[in-house]
């Protein structure tokens, strides 16, 4: 596969590393009352689409930034590539 | 020797004879001949025995599609067997052998195995073998494998070495028969990158088989002539001898270059093949189609064969396969054959032509909507037995038949990504559907474009649109005037009556009764059929012979072909070796070697090395005398402990964390707290998993306010680092903090034991105080070493001995390790090795991977208390999980055996004094063992159920692999210096 | 003054140089190496210290700049590394630190990486034979990261028949063994 980098342009797929699906940026507040509950949602529930998926792939053989990437699981074709710092801070996340 | 069907002309070179042997007699060959070509030429037409029925056989192709030509290619460890001879390129020397026979080809005992067919029909292994299921392993399996097979392996380790690589293109034209080299020349003229390859060893394709003219040139002297010019062109590169063998996702495809097996021996050096990682922008498919029999009675004799493969052998090999050769057809193609043939003064017998209203033709009689019945002649076809439109019987005496039942187009590598090829009615065949790979297109008869004139435009035209689609301008070339027939075909796949041992797949002998058969016990799906018959399996996956399978498939189900729907193709299109798949990357460069700064000193030093990862570490390093490594272990264990010893632990992973949020990040991905570690102090940290479970523990020492240097655990170095910038950028993008891994640039060694301070004083340069005072337990800075070299200094300790780490610039590692060498002569300084680092560690009972082993909490290793619930950080709310924080959790302990000869062996389970030994009753297990030179007993640490409260309890550690039981009692993980004294010294 | 002697990446005190056909490939001991990362908020501010202490704009993605005998090249989302003579800049991390202080975290690279040049014709065939770079269309200045040997390198045209490889100093014999094998393939092939 071929992961087209916001930065870099087209690279080799072999050069990253897959984590999963790209909810895991959205970490629960620690503090919230029902904490514990969040927290097990996040950690063990995930969608597992047949089709288009938002996934973190790292680039460590590359410049090591952190990717969400948009691809359909079935036909591996990528629609969307941008940096997960910048998803994160869209979806809140500072610090 | 004669060559007896030698012609003239062709596209070999007759002033360059070759010697070569086929099962051990000597024959001789043209350069430009494949194997099977140069047989051919010597009057040898039985190559092979089929798999099952070890029938005669001999090349139905001159191509790789081949089924039935397949023989084992060289002698010795060079050996390869399943080599279709019909690809295989003549070299002198060659020494070839046929396969699947004995004693010998001509003479097949398991020939035997034809008379009982009856009993060998599909579905033969799932009727017969079924019971008892026993048998199988040891009765039935290894018998079919010696009866039914290909060829044997050499058992010998393959001497030649494998590349690979990577090539960048814009257009990618797989194919260089007609359509391929007109799309390379427009493509090539537009000043594309362009990639062309050719699995045969000339370009042209067909052009070098037909004698059609191109303008008023032959096809090969037209293809010539276009090679030369795209040769002259930079930005085309010209790849013969290369399959592309799959495509895969985005515009990558995998070829395999033959650099060196049209060769004896590869030179000196140069891999045997290449495999190429080809990313394209645009693909074009052009490679041609593949030639159907018409399956007849008897039809696999030696001789009886493809009609454009005999077309090939006298057009471009000038060999022709017997001097009299009867012809079967449903279509036009018959006729091109006779006509090809008497030109080059073979006889004709007879074009047997299925069509009533078959073509006259000047070059032989025409037997219009007749139909061959059978064949006669043992090891090669003698006599064809045809029936007349009238229904009458006539004998027709041949050598060779030439066979054509029309063409199937290529559509293999439009499949690779589940694409479904589509059915043209005008062509009796499956063509590229509309869902074939992004960015691939189809040209020429691959595309069901049969005509020469039809294969060049359309080449021209798709190479243009292909370009067009990545903003390249190209024109199409002016295609040379060339035939441009249409389809003139009657499909017709088999001839009906007789016994049904009308041959479909000679690969995997596979006869149309078979395929009734399967169809008389109900398998429906074309999937199914291909399985339960093993029709389209093996080296040729069925290229010749999917067609009439499902052809009479259809007609059985009373269906039409497209809707009974076709097997699709998946890499590789055709066999590829292991040895290319591996490359290089075989024996002890499978994976990279990292070497310790200290590697080449400790390499001077005699050390025994163990692989740690991609890491060689020294385990031990043996003094003349000692013949056993626990003599070596345990005497740098006790010199260490009594005064000092060295151990290189550069290996362990060091991360540079800075930014004014370091102190902060450290806080919310260690459990317990580094908010407030002062200045020039070290913390010991344990990572948590977000789901609670430890990850990996190091340490952290504070150079600067904002500057930390983080330490991991040598195995988890990569993804700890990864974790690390999965948080940075994910979870917390505006801390600012940086991060860079330094775990190459310094070489750190730890010097341990009561004497380690005195011998580092005379290291570290006298402006820095390291007594005690001044640089305590869990101390850190930055220093000077030997007359002004930066290092760096930590007081920590993984023996639990006086110990400290220093690090230097790697470069000077070297240097280093001999200068505390020198340095700690007067102290008896020792280098210690993994074995007694490990062992003293057991001693101190700290963790380590054995222990951190990705199903244990912090709770579970006695560090429950350290997970901060004042602070967020990763994996403490989860830890808090009920089923994590039982009471009777297991707790990590130590474990002394109750007689100290006794070993205590890690892997053990941990079970109550008597009683029952199961899952059930399983109290725990030892995760490390060692033998303590200092208690001088065996020793270990492990997880007990509410081992905390347990100590003095005597269990039984069960190790049912090595069938041992030992009594241990539960004591204290920390045998040696529990109150942590020594290293506070 | 200190008295250690440094040894090379290969274990050699001298740099390593094989000559196979046209391409030469040399062990580059010579160098010092510092990672320079913006810290957070000084992304664009460090463009103009970092100018000012090293006369080198900080490299775009993918490029490097030089000036003299000093290069910076890109690594990351604004980060970069700068190369320099060993002899004469053994602490330019230390130098760095100071100069770019508050925008920049600075880190010692040194001895992190062993670095090998390619240099004549084959170098493209060489580079074909290892790794997945495109090296004929990468501009001169270019610089990339990817995987060589199943190592993460950096892959730098210096001129037209000129490449350096960054590679993990503790695999060095591996990364060697590997481009000169490639090369012996190159030319065998020919």
């Amino acid at each position: 596969m071929i992961i087209n980098h916001p930065i870099l342009g087209p690279r080799d797929a072999q050069e990253f590393t897959y984590l999963g699906d790209a909810s895991l940026i959205n970490r629960p507040d620690w503090q919230a009352d029902d904490a514990a509950k969040q927290f097990y949602d996040y950690q063990y529930l995930r969608d597992n689409p047949a089709g288009e998926h938002r996934e973190l792939w790292f680039h460590e053989q590359g410049d090591r930034s952190w990717l969400v990437v948009t691809r359909n699981t079935v036909t591996h074709e990528i629609s969307k590539v941008e940096l997960a710092s910048d998803v994160a801070r869209k979806e809140g996340r500072s610090k | 020797m004669t060559q007896k069907n030698r012609l003239t002309g062709g596209l070999i070179d007759h002033t360059k004879p070759l010697e070569f042997k086929f099962d051990g007699k000597s024959y001789q060959g043209y350069e430009g001949d494949t194997l099977a070509s140069a047989l051919l030429a010597n009057d040898v037409r039985l190559m092979g025995r089929s798999f099952k029925y070890h029938r005669p056989r001999g090349p139905l192709t001159a191509g790789s599609e081949e089924p039935n030509a397949i023989i084992e290619l060289r002698t010795g460890n060079r050996q390869e067997p399943n080599t279709r001879a019909t690809t295989a390129e003549l070299y002198d020397g060659l020494t070839a052998n046929s396969q699947n026979r004995w004693p010998s080809l001509r003479r097949d005992f398991m020939a035997i195995n034809d008379r009982f067919s009856q009993f060998f029909a599909a579905g033969f292994y799932y009727k017969t073998f079924m019971w008892p299921a026993a048998f199988w392993e040891k009765v039935y399996e290894p018998i079919i494998r010696k009866a039914a097979g290909l060829g044997s392996l050499s058992m010998e380790a393959d001497p030649d070495a494998y590349d690979k690589g990577f090539l960048h293109c814009d257009l990618l034209i797989i194919g260089a028969g007609p359509a391929g080299l007109s799309a390379a020349l427009t493509a090539g003229r537009a000043g594309a990158r362009v990639i062309l390859s050719e699995e045969d060893y000339i370009c042209g394709g067909r052009l070098n088989s037909e004698t059609n003219a191109l303008d008023d040139m032959s096809g090969a002297e037209w293809a010539l002539q276009t090679l030369a010019e795209l040769q002259s062109l930079p930005n085309v590169r010209i790849m013969t001898r290369t399959t592309v063998i799959g495509a895969y996702d985005h515009g990558i495809y995998g070829a395999v270059e033959r650099v060196s097996d049209h060769m004896a021996v590869p030179a000196d050096g140069a891999p045997r093949q290449t495999l190429w990682r080809i990313y394209s922008k645009q693909a074009l498919l052009c490679a041609g189609s593949t030639e159907r029999p018409i399956a007849f009675e008897n039809n696999d004799r030696p001789g009886i064969m493809l009609g454009g493969a005999v077309r090939s052998y006298v057009n471009r090999w000038a060999a022709t396969p017997a001097q009299e050769i009867a012809i079967f057809t449903n279509n036009d193609d018959g006729h091109r054959t006779a006509a090809d043939l008497t030109a080059k003064g073979v006889k004709v017998s007879a074009i047997i032509d299925t069509r009533t209203d078959a073509p006259t033709s000047e070059h032989a009689t025409v037997l219009a909507g007749a139909k061959v019945k059978d064949s006669l002649g043992r090891l090669g076809v003698k006599q064809l037995s045809v029936e007349l439109a009238d229904g009458s019987i006539r004998n027709v005496s041949c050598e060779a038949v030439a066979v054509s039942g029309g063409w199937n187009p290529n559509v293999h590598m439009t499949c690779h990504q589940r694409g479904r090829p589509t059915w043209h009615e005008n062509i009796s065949a499956f063509v590229p559907g509309p869902d074939g790979p992004p960015g691939l297109s189809v040209a020429g008869s691959a595309a069901g474009i049969m005509s020469t004139h039809g294969a060049l435009t359309s080449g021209a035209k798709s190479a243009v649109s292909a370009l067009k689609s990545i903003g390249i301008k190209a024109k199409a070339i002016r295609t040379p005037k060339a035939e441009d027939a249409p389809v003139n075909l009657q499909p017709y796949w088999y001839v009906k009556g007789g016994n049904g041992r009308a041959w479909l797949d000679q690969q995997n002998d596979v006869t149309v009764k078979d395929v009734k058969l399967a169809h008389q016990e109900n398998f429906r799906s074309v999937e199914h059929l291909k399985r339960y018959t093993t029709l389209g399996m093996a080296t040729d996956q069925g290229k010749t012979s999917n067609m009439g399978g499902l052809a009479i498939m259809a007609e059985l189900a009373g269906k039409s072909i497209p809707e009974v729907g076709t097997t699709i193709f998946r890499p590789p299109y055709t066999p590829t070796s292991m040895g290319v798949l591996g490359g290089r990357a075989v024996g002890k460069d499978f994976h990279p070697t990292r070497k310790t700064p200290s590697h080449f000193w400790a390499e001077e030093q005699g050390a025994v090395f163990v692989e740690v990862g991609n890491w060689l570490r020294a385990q031990w390093f043996p003094k003349a005398g000692e013949t056993h490594w626990r003599q070596s272990v345990d005497r740098e264990v006790l010199a260490t402990r009594k005064s000092v010893g060295v151990c290189d632990v550069t290996t362990l992973g060091k991360v540079d964390v800075q930014g004014t949020d370091a102190a902060e990040f450290l806080n919310k991905i260690y459990c317990n707290g580094f908010a407030k570690l002062a200045v020039g102090k070290t913390r010991y940290g344990l990572m948590l998993r977000e789901d609670g479970i430890a990850m990996d523990d190091g340490t952290a020492g504070r150079l600067a306010e904002d500057h930390f240097v983080v330490t991991t655990t040598t195995a988890n170095a990569v993804s700890v680092y990864r974790h690390m910038e999965f948080c940075r950028q994910c979870l917390w993008p505006d801390m600012d903090v940086q991060l860079i891994s330094t775990t190459e640039s310094w070489a750190q060694y730890a010097v341990a034991g009561p004497n380690s301070r005195k011998l580092l004083e005379k290291i570290v340069d006298s402006e820095f105080d390291i007594s005690n005072e001044a640089f305590p337990f869990m101390a850190c800075g930055e220093v000077t070493v030997c007359g002004g070299l930066r290092a760096r200094l930590f007081r920590i300790s993984f023996s639990g001995e006086l110990a400290y780490e220093i690090a230097v610039p790697t470069r000077y590692g070297d240097a280093m390790i001999r200068k505390l060498m020198e340095a700690g002569k007067e102290f008896d300084v020792v280098p210690y090795g993994t074995e007694a680092l490990g062992v003293m560690r057991i001693e101190k009972g700290h963790a380590a991977g054995n222990e951190l082993n990705g199903t244990t909490t912090a709770l579970n290793l006695g560090m429950g208390r350290m997970v901060s619930k004042k602070k967020d950080s990763i994996g403490s709310i989860l830890s808090e999980r009920v089923g994590l924080n039982e009471d009777d959790a297991l707790m990590q302990v130590g474990f002394k055996p109750v007689d100290n000869k006794e070993p205590v062996i890690a892997g053990s389970h941990l079970m109550a004094k008597t009683g029952e030994v199961n899952a059930k009753t399983d109290q725990g297990y030892i995760t490390s063992a060692a033998y303590s030179p200092i208690l001088e007993s065996s020793i270990g640490i492990g997880f007990l159920k509410d081992g905390g409260n347990r100590k003095g309890e005597i269990l039984r550690a069960v190790n049912p692999l090595k069938n041992q039981t030992v009594l241990v009692e539960v004591v204290s993980a920390h045998f040696v210096d529990p109150e942590g004294e020594r290293l506070r010294a | 003054m200190h008295s250690l002697q440094p040894i090379t990446a290969l274990g050699g005190t001298e740099a390593q140089i094989d000559v196979i056909g046209d391409v030469t490939i040399s062990e580059c001991p010579d160098w010092s190496l510092t990672s320079i990362s913006a810290r957070l908020g000084a992304e664009k501010t460090i463009a103009t210290v970092f100018k000012k202490a090293l006369g080198i704009a900080f490299p775009k993605p993918m490029l490097s700049g030089t000036k003299d005998d000093i290069t910076a090249f890109w690594t990351g989302p604004d980060q970069c590394i700068v190369e320099a003579p060993y002899t004469t800049h053994e602490t330019l991390a230390a130098t760095l630190a100071t100069s770019l202080k508050t925008k920049a975290s600075v880190t010692e690279q040194s001895d992190g990486w062993v670095r090998f040049d390619l240099e004549g014709a084959d170098c493209f065939a060489t580079l074909e034979r290892s790794c997945a770079v495109d090296v004929q269309v990468m501009p001169v200045g270019g610089v990339t990261r990817t995987i060589l040997e199943h190592l993460g390198c950096f892959v730098l045209r210096r001129s037209d028949h000129h490449f350096s490889i960054y590679g993990p100093r503790s695999s060095a014999g591996s990364l060697h063994h590997a481009l000169v094998t490639a090369a012996r393939s190159v030319l065998a092939q020919k």
